[in-house]
This record gives C-alpha cells, structure tokens and sequence, in this order.
C-alpha cells in the first residue's frame, strides 16, 4: 500500500501498535503514529484510535489492507461518518456479503449457482434432519458469519447431525457473537477457485481472471496460482460473468473477489464474496498487467475504470507461495523469533512482497505471515521452475519457516499434473517425505571448521564454542554441550 | 588447528591450516583441495574439487546448524586441546542450572514454586508463543531455586526463566 502511494505521489501514513514500532511499514511510510499496545482490540481493531490519526494527520482516505478491519462494514460506516474514504464497497455491501446466509438470499434472486442447501438459518434438529436427507449426505454445517474454519462441521450420517449442530452453534456463538448456522451438502475434495473483480463508482464491473487457491492448511491457503490448472477460456468466461452478477447484485465497487467451490465434474458454485483486497492478488497482478492497489486508489477517487472487459487478457502463469513463521518439525506450529540471517531471492520471473528484514523480531501477537513469494513465468512449468530456483535462493535463519513445505509441493507429480484440491496438502503431508539427498557432510564438517577460524564472532557461548574460558556459566543447555565434548574426547 | 566436529551425529577429525594460497586440509586423515571465502557473516563460499558450494550457519537456542544448500546439518564443534584444561567441574550435574526461553513468548504457568522439588524433564514452566504453549522441562533432578521470570512475564529467547539447584 505505501508503494502504491509513493508510485502515486500520495503521502502514506501508518499506525503502529507497541510490538510494531520496528516493522517495516512504519520504516517505510511517509507518516506513522502509535496506536496502543500489542492487543490488536486496543489498536488495529480500535475504530476510535485509527479514525483519530486520520483526523490528526489529514488523511483523505484509509485503506484497511487485508487483515483486522477490512471485512468490517460498521468501520467503513465510521469512516465514512467521520469524513474519510474507506478504500473499499460500500458498508452496505459489505454487510450483505458478511453474513453468508443474507448473501445466498440475495445471491439466489440474481441466479447464482449455489451449493444445494439452506440459505436461513436452521431453527431446530428437525429442521436439520429434514434438509439434509434431502440434498443427501455427507452435508456441511456452516456459522451464517463465519470464516477459519470456525463454526463448521462435516457430518456424514443422520446420528451424528444433532450433536454437530450444537456443537457447530456453541462454537459459532464463541467465535463471533452469533448462533447462527446453515447447511450446505458436502462437496468432497473440491476445488476453490476464486475470481477477481472490480467495479468503479459509475456501474462498470470486470472480472479479472481466476485463482486457484485449492492448497489450504487448517481453512488456511498456503499457495495460489493463476491461471487455474484446470479452468479454460469459456469456463473463464462463464465464472467471470457470474462473478459480475453478484458484484451487481450487491452493487458492489472497488476490489473483491467472489470464490466458488468446483467439484469435480467442474460444475463451480458460489461459496462467498470477500470484500478486500486478497493477500494472493499478486499472482493477479502478474498475469493481467494490473497494479490492484492502484486501481483501488483511483477508484476510491472516483475514477472510471481505465478499461472494459473486453480488453481484458491473460498472459503467463504466475505462483505465490506464502512463507510464514512456522516450524516444519513440529506440525508447523508458529515459530516467530528474531531473524539472524535474510538471504532473498531475486532475478527473472520473481515477485516477493516481504514484511521482514535482517534483525527484525517477528512479534509473538500477530498472524505469522512473513512474506509473499511469487514466480511468474510463459507457461506453469516455468512458473514452477522458477519459483523452484528462487526457493533455494531464500534462506531465513533463526527462526523457523514453511519455505521447505513448497520446495515439496512444486516437485509434486499431483501438483505438477494440476491436480489439487482442498484435501491435497493434508494428504502429502501424510505421505512419506521425498527422501533427500544428505551427501554433503563431510562439507558441512570443513564449513564448521572454517567458520571458527574466519567469522569466531557469532559463535554461542554455549556450544562449547573456542572462546569460552574459565568456568562455564551454569546454564543447562551449556552444560550439555560440555557433557557431549567430554564425550567426544574420552572417545578419542 | 584440530578440530573434532560431530556433523549430525558423526564425528570427523578436521586439520585446517592457512596455506600461502588457500587452506590445508584434512579431513579424518585425508587431504582434500578447497577454497573457502567468508562472503557475510555466517555465510561461506566453498569450492571443494571444481564444486561449488554455499554453506550458511545458524544458532538456534541450543545448536549449531550448518545449511549446505537448501539442506540442514546439525554440527558441534570442539578443539580438543582447549578442552583438557576445563575438564571435571563443568561437566557434572551437579551446582545450578539455569532454564533458559528457547523462543520469545508469554509465561503463562508456573507449574512448580520455588523450594519445591523436581524430577529430570518434569515440566516447570510453560511459555505461550503465538497461541502454542511449550513446557519447559528441569535438566536434573533437584530443587526449585528461583522462579526468575513470573507468570505473564514476556520472555526473549535465551532468557533465564528459572534455576534449579
């Protein structure tokens, strides 16, 4: 976003909360203000903090980037109240597409294909039993203001619906303040497919191509890529034009992308609309020309669309990867820390948007997305290719990362072949490890020694490393370093 | 300078000496031809035989790591002449040992008081980093001597968090 300023000579301010104030936005925006500690309900989510610096600083406009704030209609209504342009639809169509249930309603009269199911939500078991021995099992429920997976639950026979019911409202009451929960039949290892769209303030909406965002971890996507492996240009066409109605139907403006669950006969239906920015636009961005954040600041201006839909066209095949702060070790619990060392990738095809730099301590309180890795190439296979090389480019050292996890799926046969569906990640990591080559140990052995001679330095106190004289400190995992070199040399 | 490195485990005998152009080296008895240049800290260039190799290293709480590539070796390090003199004391278990954070994070429990009893690798603490708690366990068995970082205390990696006698 403060690219996207700086590239259109607008001044960009950040807010900033205690753990943040070393981040990289506030390094690189033009402005920055604190706005509280590290609980995001006393800052990034507090509308009165935010709406403040806006006052304070003279924003004209606020862009809630795709995180906290940028689904929340009673925010834009503030903003909108208080003066300044929400970057973003309208609050009224944001509160439409927040609840699923009121989105299928609108979405049904404007004849979107949706998932056979309920759109109100369930009064009673009864009720249940009743839909759900008629669209056939297994059947989805699903929390009317839902999203991660939160308040949804599988259930694949009539015995176990009653107490996935409540279990599924007890949880949606938890997670969001409401009960409410709809069912929908179950697709099995679908695909989720999304579409981009945007629409200026004058009634001109286009689509802009498809993502495939079918590699998910825990409801969580890990890699996108567009175009999709298995959409050609008249199921393009077709999901676009649908896409379009419901951005219509909710007179939807600015950028939003509408997902659709694809089963496998490629029959695609309309899952939810998300009214943001995504973090996987860039792969949009590669293969259509576009700069998304540009677009959404002139169209926020007021500006027409600088295009129709019939100059739309595709070019390439693009790849984003999200590289979190996560330990592959240990069932990719987050691993957040200080980072000692930053390699990056960089040359042809390679896009990285990336939030972290050398000496940066990624904060325990926030998701733990580092950066976007993005390979752009003619074709998917060189798309693949590059995004390959570049991942062995990339090295992060002192905290953990998911890098190794997409050096994985890339050298897939299933993923190589596009066949991927919201089941796949969850299968490959179940399947053995492709075995790697550990040839170079006696390198590693001649490194280590190197190391001590040219760069002493860095070495830890703790490693039983040359420098340490005296007495040891008394530290455990000190002392077990020096009960491993005793070893070693009783041994020898 | 000698050296025994222990690279996943295995140990090597290392000989490296600067020679006029280059290094000596030799490994378990054997001499081998490279060249190694430091390009940044904890990162070398290697070239072993016409091979080409970067080679990055990395601390975590308790190891060393050495990347070859895009694959991770676990390697210690030792000059066995250095370690003669610090023999005995150092290495028995008995006198203080600190608990150290091995990530930043929250404590969120303190499971045993100070003055309490404990067993090796019972849980004494449990630290909170991003929603995953972690129990911290005693390194011996002994007695609890000072609880240094209290519940709701933030915690960097490698902060002392306790000591056990």
């Amino acid at each position: 976003m403060i690219r996207a300023c700086r590239e259109l000579g607008i001044t960009s301010v950040a807010v900033y909360s205690d753990v943040d104030r070393a981040s990289l936005h506030v390094r690189k925006a033009d402005e920055a203000y604190h706005i509280g500690p590290a609980a995001a309900a006393e800052s990034y989510l507090s509308f009165g903090k935010i709406l403040d610096v806006a006052k304070r600083s003279g924003a004209d406009a606020i862009h809630p980037g795709y995180g906290f704030l940028s689904e929340n209609a009673k925010f834009a209504q503030a903003c909108g109240d208080a003066g300044v342009k929400f970057i973003g639809p309208s609050p009224a169509s944001m509160e439409m597409m927040g609840s699923k249930t009121r989105a299928r309603q609108q979405m049904e009269k404007a004849g979107v294909p949706f998932v056979p199911g309920t759109s109100r939500a369930l009064d009673s078991a009864e009720e249940a039993e009743h839909v759900a021995a008629k669209i056939g099992y297994p059947v989805m429920l699903k929390a009317a203001a839902g999203g991660g997976g939160k308040g949804m639950r599988l259930v694949h026979t009539s015995g176990e619906l009653t107490s996935a019911l409540q279990s599924a409202q007890s949880e949606a009451e938890r997670a969001f303040g409401d009960r409410e929960v709809y069912i929908e039949k179950a697709i099995v290892n679908p695909r989720h497919i999304e579409m981009q769209i945007l629409a200026d303030e004058h009634g001109n909406t286009v689509y802009l191509g498809e993502r495939e965002c079918s590699i998910q971890r825990r409801h969580q996507k890990v890699l996108e890529e567009s175009p999709s492996p298995i959409v050609d240009p008249d199921m393009r066409r077709r999901m676009g034009e649908v896409a379009v109605r419901v951005a219509k139907a909710a007179k939807y403006t600015n950028a939003g992308t509408v997902e659709f669950l694809v089963d496998q006969g490629k029959n695609f239906y309309f899952l939810e609309m998300n009214t943001r920015l995504q973090v996987e636009h860039p792969v949009t961005e590669l293969i259509t020309g576009l700069d998304l954040v540009h677009l959404q600041i002139r169209i926020a201006a007021g500006e027409k669309l600088p295009f129709t839909q019939e100059d739309f066209r595709i070019r390439g095949h693009a790849i984003e990867c999200r590289i979190y702060a996560e330990d592959p070790d240990n069932n990719y619990f987050p691993s957040p820390g200080k980072i000692a060392l930053l390699l990056s990738p960089s040359g042809p095809g390679i896009r990285r948007d990336s939030g972290m730099y050398e000496g940066w301590t990624v904060p325990i309180d926030y998701d733990p997305l580092l950066a976007k890795l993005i390979g752009y190439g003619t074709d998917r296979t060189q798309a693949i290719s590059r995004l390959t090389r570049a991942l062995h480019e990339y090295f992060v050292g002192g905290i953990k990362t998911n890098i190794s996890l997409f050096r994985r799926i890339l050298i897939d046969a299933d993923f190589r072949a596009g066949k991927v569906d919201t089941g796949y990640l969850d299968r490959l990591l179940k399947s053995e490890p492709p075995h790697i080559r550990r040839e170079d140990a006696e390198v590693a052995a001649i490194a280590a020694g190197i190391f001590a001679i040219l760069d002493p330095e860095s070495a830890v106190a703790g490693n039983g490393s040359l420098s340490t004289t005296g007495s040891t400190p008394a530290n455990g995992i000190a002392a077990s370093s020096w009960k491993r070199a005793a070893r070693v040399e009783g041994l020898g | 300078m000698v050296y025994d490195v222990a690279i996943d485990g295995k140990r090597y005998r290392l000989e490296l000496e600067r020679a006029e152009a280059g290094w000596r080296c030799r490994l378990n008895g054997r001499d081998i031809q490279m060249d190694a240049v430091l390009a940044r800290r904890d990162v070398l260039s290697v070239l072993i035989g016409g091979k080409a190799y970067e080679i990055k290293r990395e601390h975590t709480a308790t190891d060393m790591h050495l990347w070859v590539g895009s694959v991770r070796y676990l390697a210690e390090l030792h000059d066995p002449r250095s370690l003669r003199g610090r023999r005995g004391g150092a290495t028995d278990e008995k006198g203080p040992r600190k608990l150290l954070a091995p990530m930043p994070g929250k404590v969120v429990r303190v499971l045993i008081g100070e003055g309490q009893p404990v067993e090796a690798g019972q849980s004494i603490l449990v630290v909170e980093a991003m929603k995953m708690q972690n129990e911290i366990k005693s390194p011996k068995k002994g007695t609890v001597q000072k609880i240094v970082a209290a519940e709701g205390a933030n915690v960097n990696a490698g902060d002392v968090l306790a000591i056990v006698e």
